[in-house]
């Protein structure tokens, strides 16, 4: 078969990081190219490269057989390559039809703005991937916004597309049509590179899988044959225990006791509506649920984000339901957030400094309103060392890891303190197979030394297999709580659609 | 009574040019994302070099066409500092003002002397429009006007029209919102950045020359006395539109006419002078209608490669 785009001993350095030493990829017409990495492995990097946007340091790209040199993604279009990027290209304040159209516009001179509107009708049509042209981007949720993104890369119509974690925000039945799309583009000839971490995923979809390792490809492997246990045993270079072993649970009283609790979202929304529950020392409680039910809503209201409307909070037996976020943490609460861009990391600072971020305020770290930066350094190189975070360099500022990494470091923070209640709000979203097994054994550890974790997440897998209990949310309540060893996947997707189910055993 | 008295809105429309041009050329650059607070010095110069032309070459228009020219330079300058240097644009546009002042007022002591410049320089043509200066109790409002209000009328249209209704509009606020989304859809951002600058030195050039050769025909030291600024608040109060920068500046001429109108009235008009500041406070904190700066506005793009 023909190879459509070649990769040759590729090399791109950022100073004091080899993101890219030594790729090399072929890409051949009709195929779906999975890349598989560690987070940090150096994929984006690669993409960005082969689209133009960053210059390679050494190394060809040859396309169609031709040696390209892409001075900027403008150069890349033109020869038909497409990308879907892991973070979002879109413009808020513009709407959905012309974040898609831009740069390729209808009309002459003057801007054809309903014929934009239509050509997106008719394209969000022909791929299944519903979207309203005219409503302003900012205004629609991030799974909406990821299908814009997909959108912008058909009207292009590439002669190779490149989908950087395309998947991440998707439900499962989006995915599933963007597969359905990708098969298609197939029967086309248009190969596609795709990358994801999830391994079920990656099997599913693509024909060949490349493996990069620390800015190095180390194999490339036919889809057909392999298994996830082996390609994870690639990515890291190790053997991964892929499903988490824990002790019997030794539940103790009661840590966080939630009476009656309502709380509006920002948007003044009622998102959670007269919840109890409660989550012992020493067991991991999940919250499984479809997004949007409440589940994240909960979680700030216990960290204290967001105001309780009505209802009671205790964190071991004393009322926190007024209490600051500050206060709360002293109290012992820790918090892993959603979203670690916005409320988990100050990307500007440093590790060190965002390692104390919770604790800047007591000794060692400051004295009399003094930050003391020594106790702030040697807490960063303890923690960049048993967190596994990589490149291990404090004073790299947030902004400059990987995503996976950067969780990492909001993971070590939170755990560090030591807390009675940790509240982990999609930890591992984003994270390679590795990372995610270093997180989850960090919240089993936990678990194990008698703390008290809530653990909301999306992935029914990862709720699966770490819960011991499980209480389901729709529509901003608790419709049952089952527990861990007795729940299946078809049980919890039926609750999840709000059937009730007699609060059994648990 | 003095609003039935229809002078006060020819003198508000000759009072919005001067103010409405500038707001307009700052909306192009800032829709490109760069801060731009130098209409007052480039007005200066436009409207100096305006009559220093119209003087030289015994032609109005050649002078109008020099402004423009030199508007457009200097525009060119701050464009170079704020998108190939990343300076701080703030610092640049303030550091363009006060060196416009000095420029203007040194090159009218040492070209013209200390009379000032020749009374006999040409000046643009004022005109009537037929038929519509006919219209009973309006009909002032066309009678008898510079050239340039007319134009400047078409041209705050044309722009509004060109902002928001064609590609090259379309592309230029992309980079003014999101310049690395821009750039991945092949957008070419520095590009776009310089045009929306010079064009923005362009308009004030224009808005310059309207004080110097198009209602007078002389300059004075500081003669644009801060419209520059009161320009940037009708941008901002006219959220960073043409149209809206044009109302606003009708909002502001206005207050200035009444100034005018009510000397001897016991209505002191640097209580009038304030109101564009005020009303631009208003509008920022959300208090009128809420105003938001294009995202990626002030903010140097630096494609790492
Ligand atoms: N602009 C940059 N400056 C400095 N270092 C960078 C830059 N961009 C990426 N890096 C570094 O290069 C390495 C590779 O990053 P890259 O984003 O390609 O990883 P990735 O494989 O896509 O990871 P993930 O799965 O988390 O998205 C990381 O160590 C990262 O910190
Ligand atoms: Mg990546």
């Amino acid at each position: 078969m023909e190879n459509v785009l070649e990769v040759i001993d590729l090399k791109k350095w950022f100073p004091g990081v080899k993101a890219n030493d030594g790729v090399n990829l072929s890409v051949r017409s009709g195929e779906v190219h999975a890349i598989l990495g560690e987070n940090g492995a150096g994929k984006s990097t690669l993409m960005k490269v082969i689209y133009g946007l960053l210059e390679p340091t050494a190394g060809e790209i040859r396309l169609f057989g031709e040696p390209v040199h892409f001075r900027s993604p403008r150069d890349a279009i033109r020869a038909g390559i497409g990308m879907v990027h892991q973070h979002f290209m879109l413009i808020p304040a513009f709407t959905v039809a012309e974040n898609v159209v831009l740069g390729d516009e209808p009309g002459g001179v003057r801007f054809r703005r309903r014929e934009a509107s239509r050509l997106v009708r008719q394209l969000s049509e022909r791929y299944g991937l519903a979207v309203d042209p005219d409503a302003k981007v900012g205004d629609l949720t991030v799974g909406l916004q990821q299908r814009v993104e997909i959108l912008k890369a058909f009207y292009r119509k590439a002669r190779v597309l490149i989908l950087d974690e395309p998947t991440a925000l998707l439900t499962p039945q989006e995915t599933r049509e963007l597969f359905r799309i990708i098969r298609a583009l197939k029967e086309d000839g248009v190969p596609v590179i795709f990358i994801s971490h999830k391994l079920d995923e990656v099997l599913e979809v693509s024909d060949r899988v490349t493996v990069m390792r620390q800015g190095k490809t180390v194999e490339t492997l036919e889809t057909k044959g392999a298994t996830p246990q082996m390609l994870a045993n690639l990515m890291v270079g190790r053997e991964v225990v892929l499903r988490v072993e824990k002790p019997p649970l030794q539940a103790g009283e009661p840590v966080l006791q939630v009476r009656d609790l309502r709380v509006r979202s920002a948007d003044r929304h009622e998102r959670v509506k007269g919840v109890n529950l409660e989550v012992r020392r020493g067991e991991i409680l999940g919250i499984a649920g479809i997004d949007g039910n409440g589940q994240f809503e909960f979680a700030d209201a216990i960290a204290g984000l967001l105001r309780a409307e009505s209802g009671e909070i205790r964190l071991e037996g004393r009322d926190i339901t007024h209490l600051s976020p500050a206060r709360r943490t002293e109290l012992g609460i820790a918090y892993v957030p959603q979203d670690r861009q916005l409320d988990g990391l100050v990307l500007s600072f440093d590790l060190a400094d965002n390692l104390i971020l919770r604790d800047f305020r007591r000794p060692p770290f400051s004295r009399r309103g003094i930050l003391n930066r020594r106790a702030a350094e040697s807490q960063a190189e303890q923690l960049i060392q048993t967190f596994d975070v990589r490149p291990p360099d404090f004073r790299r500022r947030a902004s400059e890891l990987s995503g996976g990494n950067q969780q990492k470091v909001i993971l070590a923070r939170e755990v560090s303190r030591d807390p009675v209640l940790l509240i982990a709000a999609q930890p591992t979203r984003g994270l390679d197979v590795g990372a995610i097994e270093g997180v989850h054994r960090q919240l089993v550890r936990l678990r194990n030394e008698g703390r008290a974790v809530l653990l909301i997440s999306l992935e029914l897998d990862e709720i699966l297999s770490l819960s011991d209990r499980i209480a389901v949310m729709h529509d901003g309540d608790i419709v049952g709580i089952v527990r861990g060893e007795e729940a299946t996947r078809e049980m919890l997707g039926l609750m999840m659609t709000g059937q009730r189910r007699k609060e059994g055993t648990a | 009574m003095i609003f039935s008295n229809p002078e006060i809105w020819a003198l508000t429309l000759s009072m919005a040019i001067p103010l409405a041009l500038p707001a307009v050329g700052g909306t192009f650059s800032e829709r490109t994302g760069v801060v731009n607070i130098a209409m007052e010095g480039i007005m200066l110069i436009g409207a100096f070099f305006g009559v220093a032309f119209s003087y030289w070459t015994g032609s109005a228009w050649i002078g109008l066409l020099a402004a423009i020219i030199c508007g457009a330079l200097t525009a060119l300058a701050l464009a170079w500092g704020a998108i190939h240097v990343s300076a701080d644009q703030t610092v640049l546009g303030m550091g363009i003002n006060v060196f416009a002042a000095g420029l203007t007022t040194f090159l009218l002591n040492t070209l013209f002397g200390y009379s000032g410049t020749p009374v006999n320089t040409p000046k643009l043509p004022s005109f009537s429009i037929p038929g519509l200066d006919a219209i009973p109790y309006i009909g002032i409002i066309f009678r008898n006007q510079s050239v340039l209000m007319y134009i400047g009328i078409v041209l705050v249209f044309l722009a509004h029209w060109f902002l928001f209704s064609t590609r090259i509009g379309l592309r230029m606020r992309s980079v003014g919102e999101n310049p690395l989304a821009a750039d991945t859809l092949g957008i070419p951002v520095w590009r776009l950045r310089y045009f929306g600058v010079v064009l923005s030195g362009v308009f004030s050039a224009i808005g310059g020359a309207y004080l110097s050769i198009g209602i007078l025909n002389g300059f004075t030291s500081n003669m644009t006395s801060g419209r520059g600024y009161i320009a940037l608040a009708a941008m901002i109060f006219g959220k960073w539109t043409p149209l809206g920068s044009f109302g606003a500046a009708l909002i502001f001429g206005f207050s200035t006419a009444l100034g005018i109108v009510l000397q001897g009235h016991g209505v002191s008009s640097n209580i009038l002078q304030m109101i564009p500041y005020a009303l631009t406070i208003l509008a920022l904190t959300g208090l009128i209608g809420r105003s938001t700066p294009p995202a990626a506005d002030g903010i140097p793009y630096e494609p790492r490669r």
